[in-house]
Parts: C-alpha cells; sequence; structure tokens
C-alpha cells in the first residue's frame, strides 16, 4: 500500500471511444424516446419520439453490424471471453475491500480492458441483451410489412423488458465509473484514451493472452 | 502507423456515415415534398372534373308543359320519358322500406319488424306521421304513386301543398280564384321543369332530420351539412370539392350505395384502380389503402383503424345531436296539457308527447370494430330486459380482415318492451289511436304491434337500450384529424375499450413492467447504498 504512484497507458483507441459514446448517445436517446412511446411520461410528444426512435434504432443497428466487424477483425472479441479467475475476488473487492481502501485486484491493461467482471457483464449485453432488443426492435418496426413473427404484444413487452434491463446496465455502470482514483478518472480515460493505473500492478499472462500477438 | 490509423478511421466513418444515411433514404422517415401518396394522386383524379352535363333541358319537354292537378299527373309526365324509373325505384329499399325488397320477408326494414329507440317503430307504415319521409305522394306509402320530385327536384317548392290549394279551389268559379289558380299553375310548372340530380337538400329533407327533427338521428348528419364549409366537411364544403351525397352513394337502377340492416355499404373496399365499376362509398374507392404519403406510419394503420377513426375527430360540430330520448317520462301533464321544456342550445329537453331528451354538440365519438354490419334487434326478436338492450350494434372483432375500428354515436335511451313475451314494443304514435293523442301507452301498444303482426302480451315495462350510428360524415381537413396520443395514451385513450391488439403507449404488461422498473430502481438503490459505504468509509483511508 506505500507504493502509490501511477503511471497512464494508452488503453482506448480512437475508434473505441467513438463508439462507446456513439453508442451511449444512442442507447440513452432510445431509451427515453422509448419510454415516451412506451407511455411512462410526456417529452417529445408521441410522433417526434417515434421518429426520432426509428432512425436511432436503424442508424445503431448498422453501426452495430460495424462493431461486430471491427470486433472480430481486431481480435478485440477475445477481451469479453467470459472468465472465472480471479471473479470472486473482484466481486469480493467491490463489496468489501472498496470499503476498506484495498487495491483492485485486478488492473487494466493494454490487453485487459476488462476485469472478469466486466467481461461476464459485457458479455452479456452484447451477446444477449442487445441482440434481443435489436431483433424484436427491428421486428416491431417491419411489423407490417413482413409475416407476423411474434404477434406485436409480445415482441413490444421483450424490447421494454430488456429496455429496462439495460436501463439498469446504465445505471449501475454510470456509478461503476466512479470508482476509479477519482470520481472522474474512468470517464476521463474513455475521454482521452488515457487510463492511469498503478506503476506495480503486474498483468497476469492470462489477462493478456488474449490479444498477445502470436 | 499512426498516419495510416488515422486515414482508415476517417474513410470508415465516412463509409458508415453515407451508408446510415442512403439506408434512411430508402427505408425510414419522410420522402421528399413533391412526392405524393398514391392515395392523394388518385382522389385528385376522381374530382379532376366535378361537372355533370346533360343533353336535357326539362323545361323544353313538352311533357312537363302543362297544368298539373295532381302529383299523380306529374309523375306520369315523368314516367312518359323515363319509363322505367318507377319499376326501378318501387324495388328499392327507398320505397318498400324493407331490407329483403318486398313483403316476403318483414324482418329488417322500417315497414317490417326493425325498431331503434327514437319514434321505435314505422308501424308497417301505419304510422301516418313517418310517412312525411316516403317518396309516395300524399303520405300513401308504398301503396301510393312515386313522387319522383322529392328527390330530383331543386326548386324547393312544394307541390303538395300548392296541389291542395289547386284541388279545393277548383269547384270554385270566382274569377279572382281562378286567377290564383292560374297563378299556382304557372308557379308548378315553372317548378316542376328544375329537374336534378339529387342534391344535399334532398337527400337532407329525410337524412338530416330523421327521427322528428334537424339532428336527431345520426350525429353527422343534419342540416349543417346543406351548405357546409370544408371545414365541416371536406368533401361537401361548398367552399371545398362541394360534393353532393351521390357523389359517393353511387346509384345502379335506383339503388343507392350504403349500409342498410343487412348488408354493409360493401363487403370488401376496393379502390378504382382495383374495381372502376364498384360503389364509390368507401373512402379507399377514391384514397387506396395508401392515402398518407410514402412510408408513413400512418400507411400501417389502415389495415385495422378506419379513416374516419382519425379524420373525424368530433360530430355534431354545428348542430346538436340527440344522445338519450326516454319514452317513460312521457306522458306528464301541466294543468291537464301536454307540455315542453327548452334546454341548452334551444332544443327541446322534455316533451310529453315523447318524454326526456339529452342533447349534445361537438361530441366524441365512441369506438367498435366494424366490418360494416350491424346486428339489429327486430320487434320480434327475444331480449334480456336485465341489461342494456343493443337494439343496433357494430359488428366485427381483430381477427375479421374487414373489420376495422370505427367511430359511432350511441344513442342511448329507455324504450318499451313486453314483459312476458320479453320482445321490444312497437307503439303506435300519430293519428286518433296513437300516444301523441290518446297519451295511453298500453293502448297505443295495442295498435302499433297489431300493425305489424307481433302479439302483445298486455304488459309492458321500460328497458334501457342503444342504438349505434357509424359516423362517416363531417370529414375534417387533415389538419383537423386525431393526433397519435388522442390513442396512443395510456389514459383516456379514445380507444381504451377496443380489444384485440396492442397499442404503443397504450398498452403495457404490469408483470413485465414491474419486473423492469424493480430491476431498475434495485439498481438504483443498490449503487446509492454503495456509494454511501465508500463515503462513510471514505474509501477505508485512514485520513
Amino acid at each position: 500500500m506505500e507504493n502509490k504512484n501511477t503511471i497512464k497507458i494508452y488503453l482506448y483507441t480512437r475508434y473505441e471511444r467513438f463508439w462507446h459514446w456513439l453508442q451511449a448517445f444512442m442507447i440513452i436517446s432510445l431509451i427515453v424516446t422509448g419510454l415516451e412511446i412506451h407511455g411512462t411520461y410526456k417529452l417529445f410528444g408521441f410522433q417526434t419520439a417515434a421518429n426520432i426512435h426509428n432512425f436511432v434504432g436503424l442508424s445503431w443497428l448498422i453501426l452495430f453490424a460495424f462493431f461486430v466487424f471491427w470486433l472480430f477483425t481486431t481480435g478485440e472479441w477475445k477481451q469479453y471471453i467470459p472468465t472465472t479467475k480471479k471473479l470472486f475476488s473482484v466481486i469480493l473487492y467491490y463489496s468489501w475491500g472498496i470499503f476498506q481502501g484495498k487495491p483492485h485486484p485486478v488492473q487494466k491493461a493494454k490487453g485487459a480492458k476488462h476485469n472478469p467482471l466486466q467481461r461476464l457483464a459485457y458479455l452479456g449485453i452484447s451477446a444477449m441483451l442487445l441482440p434481443v432488443q435489436m431483433a424484436t426492435g427491428l421486428l416491431y418496426y417491419l411489423y407490417n410489412d413482413i409475416p407476423q413473427v411474434l404477434p406485436l404484444s409480445v415482441l413490444a413487452v421483450i424490447h421494454t423488458l430488456v429496455a429496462l434491463f439495460l436501463l439498469n446496465f446504465l445505471v449501475i455502470h454510470l456509478y461503476m465509473t466512479t470508482t476509479g482514483h477519482s470520481l472522474f478518472s474512468h470517464i476521463a480515460g474513455m475521454i482521452t484514451g488515457w487510463e492511469e493505473i498503478y506503476e506495480t500492478t503486474e498483468i497476469a499472462d492470462w489477462e493478456t493472452q488474449a490479444t498477445k500477438k502470436e | 502507423m499512426e498516419k495510416r490509423y488515422f486515414i482508415m478511421t476517417g474513410l470508415t466513418m465516412l463509409a458508415i456515415t453515407a451508408l446510415v444515411l442512403s439506408f434512411q433514404a430508402v427505408f425510414a422517415s419522410t420522402p421528399p415534398d413533391e412526392e405524393e401518396a398514391l392515395g392523394r394522386t388518385l382522389a385528385k383524379q376522381a374530382v379532376k372534373d366535378s361537372k355533370r352535363w346533360t343533353t336535357v333541358d326539362h323545361a323544353k319537354i313538352d311533357a312537363l308543359n302543362q297544368d298539373f292537378t295532381s302529383g299523380e299527373e306529374i309523375t306520369k309526365a315523368c314516367l312518359s320519358c323515363h319509363s322505367e324509373a318507377a319499376t326501378q325505384f318501387h324495388k328499392s329499399i327507398h320505397w318498400t322500406w324493407l331490407a329483403s325488397g318486398d313483403k316476403s320477408d318483414m324482418r329488417y326494414g322500417k315497414a317490417g319488424y326493425s325498431v331503434n329507440n327514437f319514434c321505435i317503430s314505422g308501424n308497417a307504415m301505419e304510422d301516418k306521421s313517418c310517412l312525411a319521409c316516403h317518396p309516395a305522394w300524399n303520405k300513401e306509402g308504398s301503396q301510393g304513386t312515386v313522387n319522383c320530385l322529392q328527390c330530383h327536384n331543386s326548386s324547393g317548392f312544394n307541390f303538395e301543398e300548392a296541389l291542395g290549394d289547386i284541388e279545393a279551389f277548383s269547384e270554385d268559379d270566382d274569377p279572382d280564384t281562378k286567377e290564383m289558380v292560374t297563378d299556382i299553375q304557372q308557379e308548378i310548372k315553372e317548378a316542376v321543369s328544375k329537374v336534378t340530380f339529387p342534391t344535399r337538400k334532398n337527400c337532407g329533407e329525410c337524412h338530416f332530420k330523421g327521427g322528428g327533427g334537424d339532428g336527431v338521428k345520426h350525429g353527422d348528419l343534419d342540416t349543417s351539412l346543406t351548405k357546409p364549409n370544408r371545414m365541416l366537411d371536406v368533401h361537401m364544403g361548398t367552399d371545398g370539392k362541394n360534393f353532393s351525397c351521390t357523389r359517393c352513394h353511387t346509384t345502379v337502377d335506383h339503388n343507392i350505395a350504403g349500409r342498410i340492416y343487412t348488408n354493409p355499404a360493401v363487403e370488401t373496399r376496393k379502390s378504382l384502380i382495383e374495381d372502376d365499376l364498384a360503389p364509390k362509398i368507401t373512402c379507399v374507392s377514391c384514397h387506396s389503402s395508401e392515402p398518407h404519403k410514402n412510408d408513413s406510419k400512418m400507411n400501417d394503420h389502415t389495415d385495422v383503424v378506419s379513416c374516419q377513426a382519425c379524420h373525424i375527430p368530433k360530430y355534431a360540430r354545428v348542430n346538436p345531436t340527440k344522445m338519450w330520448w326516454d319514452w317513460s317520462k312521457a306522458g306528464r301533464m301541466k294543468d291537464g296539457k301536454p307540455y315542453h321544456v327548452e334546454g341548452p342550445y334551444g332544443k327541446q329537453t322534455y316533451k310529453s308527447i315523447k318524454g326526456e331528451f339529452k342533447w349534445e354538440k361537438n361530441v366524441t365519438p365512441e369506438y367498435f370494430w366494424s366490418n360494416g354490419s350491424q346486428t339489429s334487434t327486430t320487434a320480434d326478436d327475444v331480449i334480456d330486459p336485465g341489461q342494456i338492450v343493443k337494439v343496433s350494434h357494430p359488428v366485427g372483432d381483430k381477427t375479421d380482415p374487414e373489420a376495422r375500428i370505427f367511430p359511432f354515436k350511441i344513442h342511448r335511451g329507455k324504450q318499451p318492451y313486453d314483459k312476458i313475451h320479453k320482445k321490444l314494443l312497437a307503439p303506435l304514435l300519430s293519428g286518433k289511436n296513437g300516444y301523441w293523442t290518446t297519451f295511453d301507452m298500453n293502448d297505443a301498444i295495442e295498435h302499433g304491434n297489431k300493425a305489424i303482426g307481433i302479439p302483445y302480451s298486455g304488459e309492458f315495462d321500460y328497458v334501457e337500450t342503444t342504438y349505434a350510428f357509424p359516423i362517416t360524415h363531417m370529414v375534417a381537413p387533415k389538419e383537423n384529424a386525431l393526433n397519435c396520443t388522442q390513442c396512443h395514451i395510456r389514459k383516456n385513450s379514445r380507444l381504451a375499450n377496443i380489444t384485440g391488439l396492442y397499442m404503443p403507449g397504450r398498452d403495457r404488461s404490469n408483470l413485465f413492467d414491474t419486473i423492469g422498473w424493480l430491476s431498475v430502481f434495485g439498481a438504483l438503490a443498490g449503487v446509492l447504498l454503495h456509494g454511501m459505504g465508500r463515503f462513510f468509509t471514505r474509501n477505508g483511508k485512514e485520513n
């Protein structure tokens, strides 16, 4: 606990940062307009909300295809491989250690941007929630134009439920950004690309293996 | 390395932007303004040339250039050229007042067992006051001679009164009287020659005033439509397209397109492109089923929502319409005499001969699934007096491909029913045995039910009933159509009672919404607690 020197490493490339903030903007606008369409409140007016929702939703769908392409061509997908290694120590850290000033058991590094808990969460979202949301959203949008796959009520209920799950993620995600060295250091990292880590941090082999060049 | 990456990123972004934009142009949002909706092009085409033309000037026809002394003579003159007109007309429901076309089936029709909750029954044409609207001379009903002028004359001249005067004066040899008769003859002659296709005024004489006065029955048909502006009716507006009724209610052999008791106006909606000889009675006829701009979400509604549902935001927008008629209150006297009470809009709210009324103006329709057909409870049908009896009600539900969500006026009221036979009763109203003379309901029912040939037990009471009128006229200009949230809203949706479909904004699953929101607020509570924990432990730092 004595050596608290930090160094900055370049963790998030320009494209990753761009994609992160664009996606953040799109998901937030989709949630805001989506809940208005759902009848939760009145903000833009139903028609405008629906138009924005359709436009952003379709744009997101296309951009996501590019993201997936990027993910696989760059090998970045390996960052999302789930692991149980250190998973419990991460859980333990957030539920106990963090209150005692203990260091985070897993540090970020170029080849290991996500801790095991993040990997699991992001994989769950990218591989489960988002595809379901996109599929139901697209079927909803094309409801009148293609043969009926599922009744509108089923599509709508799934779409709403997943939207609320994503809102749940958003709440936790936003909170977690405050658990860095300072309240805003993680957010700063996602803006500049440079993230502070402890100088002495050792990156275990299994963590970076994924993106190591052969 | 850096530079190449930079260029690559730039190119990728550019490609993405281009693709997104092109995708949007193809699939989503609004097309350029100059691109017109198919329905609009069609409708414009249909009204391109509105001028009727004719090869006849009736003022120059010899047969009409004579001194008429009776209505029958006038009709004879008409038929001297239009030889088949009366034969055709005798088969139409306008003449027989029977949906089947003749007396072999009395079930449906004003002259049959059909009843409503206004003046209740036509009593098989026994009730002479009803016959003011039957197109025969001198209220003779279907026994009489067709009065062509009732529908085909634009003079507004009162022929029956003038002809009655001539008949009264015919015995009189006084030169002054003779001169007067000559004047009347001349007036009749001039008026007769004003032959026309039926105008709104002609049709309106009966259809605007059905049920005993202006705007009583329909709600979307009253005398305000004789000379409407386009704000009241975008098609009939004299400052708009100035449609006559027959512009849409097209006619074959004197049978006029429109809904009758047993049949919808059309079985299936077809545009003129699909069937140019079909009656032009539906909106789809001219506007097609894609009446809005290309790719407008509105076009996705047309398989479920009728045009009328959004484009007639309110009915009875100028004149009030009757919403409630309680026969059980009829018969009260003041100083031993019948009386009436005047209420809002200058309309009567009580009349001894008819009972209690409620009038409303600018009324929001009620919405039901409708395939164009309506049920019709006749005086021969058994009812359940424990419930509100639907004398007329739309037929259809989500599973019916022809059904749409359609606006209706529901006229409510109380009317007599047979306590033993459990059937609606048909009291006779006018004439010496009618209720309006005798104020004896039991006796009026005896006479009325006898006229239509349905036995009466002698015991009656009143039952609450509803009667549904489709709202299809008074189409407002498009800027006055409903906006989304009149229906797509959780509370007070206009379509609150419509079942069978999921409507965004109106509907939700309570269970799944609760699960979702619990997860959101659970997360919120969790991070708040966690954050407070970090705050109070100062992240474990000692000082």
